[in-house]
């Protein structure tokens, strides 16, 4: 060991102990409380791979309906903490997880991973890892959302509410090209894309959406893939629900037609309204502060927080209600409003102390304007209670209830 | 007269130039998979059946099945309410908070809304999730017979077909599901096309 060198711990563990600091708590030269350096900041793990402040305790959580692990040690749904997010980046170990049945996380040699094009095709292709990383690559910001993201009166935090979306840069390939190298032929109009784990999962994606902008992904936030988002590839359909985002990414087939897979029939509708709001996610906005279950400290400025996304593009305008409804005010962007990707925006506020409702609604880059539950029961021609279902993908205006206490509550009742 | 004579050849050029570029491949990159691969690899069924295997199998195989590779483990003696979901009708509606299977957020709490052989709009379907995704923990090692009696014997106790109806690669696209004209077609994607113009 290096006995020799100054060392900086050891000067710091020194420093505490000279100055006989039974509490562990140094006071610096410019009066803010420091703890002393821990071990633990200066293992070889950290080192190697830095964690976060053990100050910072944000975590997700398994939707309430079903465990996970469950008792085989499945996943199911696990809900993103919005709540505490800042700017538009979900970072990669708290976006939400949710899977088809409950599934095992596979654990995939990236060597050993290939990716099959075939079918409806002039030339079937396989590619090894590598041979997809030697293609240009495109990097794009872009959100998840399951289509069971819905807000219940029972929910009382955001995480409840809203916690199955999740916003990454993803980096890979466009399917586009990949498809172009193997020839699509005349008569093709869908593809199955299919996962490698063991259930196999498969999704039918209609042919003009896997031209347009999809992404055959092994990056996430600047460095590979998480096993739990799909490691080592995964197909970004951004816009679509998340059960079309399809992990574990192994094999496309080029076909003529839908292909009704298991996960494509849960989704299907008799009314041609609802189903015509499936598969794409509409514009949605939820406000992440105030939100449930925060309490504001009390009167004084606030900044009203939150983030907006749709699956058909951009968003071009959130606006802000701080009586329930009755008048708006536009938000900033607090981040850029890339196509279908979260959008922060934010609107200043001086909370007077009294009661009040927050929302937030959104407008995209189509002119679709995001729905109140009430518009919803409307066209659908439903009673608005506490029973209503919004139809399809449900992309509602969230109410925050501020209570003259401060304490934030779920305004759905 | 010259121009009259290269007319042909340029037109042919121009046509090979345009199919060329259309056609072959920009990078290079990756290998052509050998037709076994593709086979070994290929297990989507389309709702014609074109891509089901050779086999045939009955309800009444596929009730012994049903005991013999553990399903009634999870779902049930009698395919119904045990922890995996309902795989027969009539069964009562899941309790509030009990997890939906995938896709069946608000449906599950009817009854029989979940069960495969009446919602799916296609018998094949049932063939190849099975196929794929069963049994748990042992998934792709049903042989292509076992499958077919699996599915013949879900669509029997559902009332879908007779007991002794042989499925089969012919007979399984046939089968008239009480779903199949059950739901609207999708409307066509298109970029910058609201799904739905008008809503709310």
């Amino acid at each position: 060991m290096d006995s020799k060198k100054p060392n900086r711990r050891r000067f710091l563990k020194g420093g505490a102990a000279a100055a006989g600091l039974a509490a562990g708590v140094v006071q610096s030269a410019k009066g803010q409380a420091v703890s002393p350096w821990r071990e633990k900041g200066t293992n070889k793990e950290a080192i190697a791979y830095g964690e976060r402040s053990r100050f910072v305790t944000s975590v997700r959580a398994p939707v309430a309906e079903r465990d996970s692990p469950d008792a085989f040690g499945l996943m199911f749904h696990v809900l993103s903490p919005l709540q505490d997010s800042v700017g538009s980046i979900t970072p990669s170990s708290l976006h939400y997880v949710a899977t088809h049945r409950g599934s095992y996380i596979p654990e995939i040699d990236p060597k050993e991973h290939r990716l099959m094009i075939h079918g409806m095709v002039d030339r079937p292709l396989i590619f090894t890892m590598d041979d997809l990383k030697r293609f240009p690559s495109v990097t794009r910001v872009h959100f998840i959302e399951c289509i069971g993201n819905r807000s219940k009166p029972t929910h009382k935090t955001v995480q409840e509410t809203h916690g199955m979306t999740s916003c990454s840069e993803w980096t890979g390939v466009l399917l586009s090209v990949l498809l172009k190298e193997a020839g699509v032929q005349t008569g093709a109009s869908w593809i199955v894309a299919e996962g490698a784990e063991e259930i196999k999962g498969a999704s039918s994606v209609p042919l003009g959406k896997a031209m347009d902008d999809c992404l055959v992904c092994y990056g996430q936030n600047g460095e590979a893939v998480r096993p739990q988002q799909g490691f080592p590839l995964r197909l970004i359909v951004p816009g679509f629900e998340g059960i079309f985002q399809t992990k574990y990414l192994r094999r496309i087939k080029v076909v003529d037609r839908y292909y009704m897979t298991y996960n494509d029939y849960g989704h299907i509708n008799p009314d041609p309204k609802v189903s015509a709001l499936g598969n794409q996610i509409g514009p949605k906005s939820v406000i992440t502060y105030p939100s449930g279950g925060q309490k504001l400290p009390g009167p004084g400025f606030y900044e009203i927080s939150g983030l907006a996304w749709s699956g058909a593009g951009a968003i071009r305008r959130v606006e802000v209600s701080t009586d329930g409804g009755k008048s708006w005010k536009n938000a900033e962007f607090r981040t850029p409003p890339y196509p279908m990707a979260h959008t922060r925006f934010a609107l200043q506020w001086k909370w007077d102390g009294k009661e009040c409702e927050l929302q937030s609604r959104c407008t995209d880059e189509l002119g679709t304007v995001q729905p109140t539950r009430a518009e919803a029961a409307k066209y659908f021609n439903q009673t608005l209670d506490r029973n209503f279902r919004v139809p399809g993908a449900d992309n509602t205006v969230q109410p925050w209830r501020v209570a003259s206490d401060g304490s934030v509550h779920n305004g759905l009742v | 007269m010259g121009s009259s004579k290269l007319l042909p050849l340029v037109t042919i050029l121009g046509i090979c130039g345009h199919l060329g570029l259309a056609q072959s491949p920009t990078y290079g990159l990756g290998r052509t998979p050998t037709a076994e691969e593709i086979r070994n690899w290929d297990i989507s069924i389309s709702p014609t059946g074109k891509e089901l295997p050779p086999g045939r199998g009955t309800a009444k195989e596929g009730a012994d099945l049903f005991r013999q590779k553990g399903c009634a483990g999870c779902h049930g003696a009698t395919g119904i309410g045990a922890r995996a979901p309902a795989l027969v009708k009539g069964g009562p509606p899941a309790e509030p908070g009990k997890a939906p299977p995938p896709g069946m957020e608000g449906m599950h709490m009817v009854p029989d809304t979940g069960i495969m052989a009446l919602r799916s709009p296609f018998a094949v379907t049932i063939w190849d999730y099975i196929n794929r995704g069963m049994p748990l923990n042992r998934e792709g090692t049903l042989k292509p017979d076992e499958v077919y009696a699996l599915t013949a014997f879900l669509l029997y106790k559902n009332d879908v077909i007779k007991e002794d109806e042989v499925m089969d690669a012919q007979t399984l696209p046939k089968v008239n599901m009480p779903n199949r004209k059950g739901f609207a077609d999708l409307p066509e994607w298109k970029h910058g096309v609201p799904r739905l113009a008008g809503y709310p």
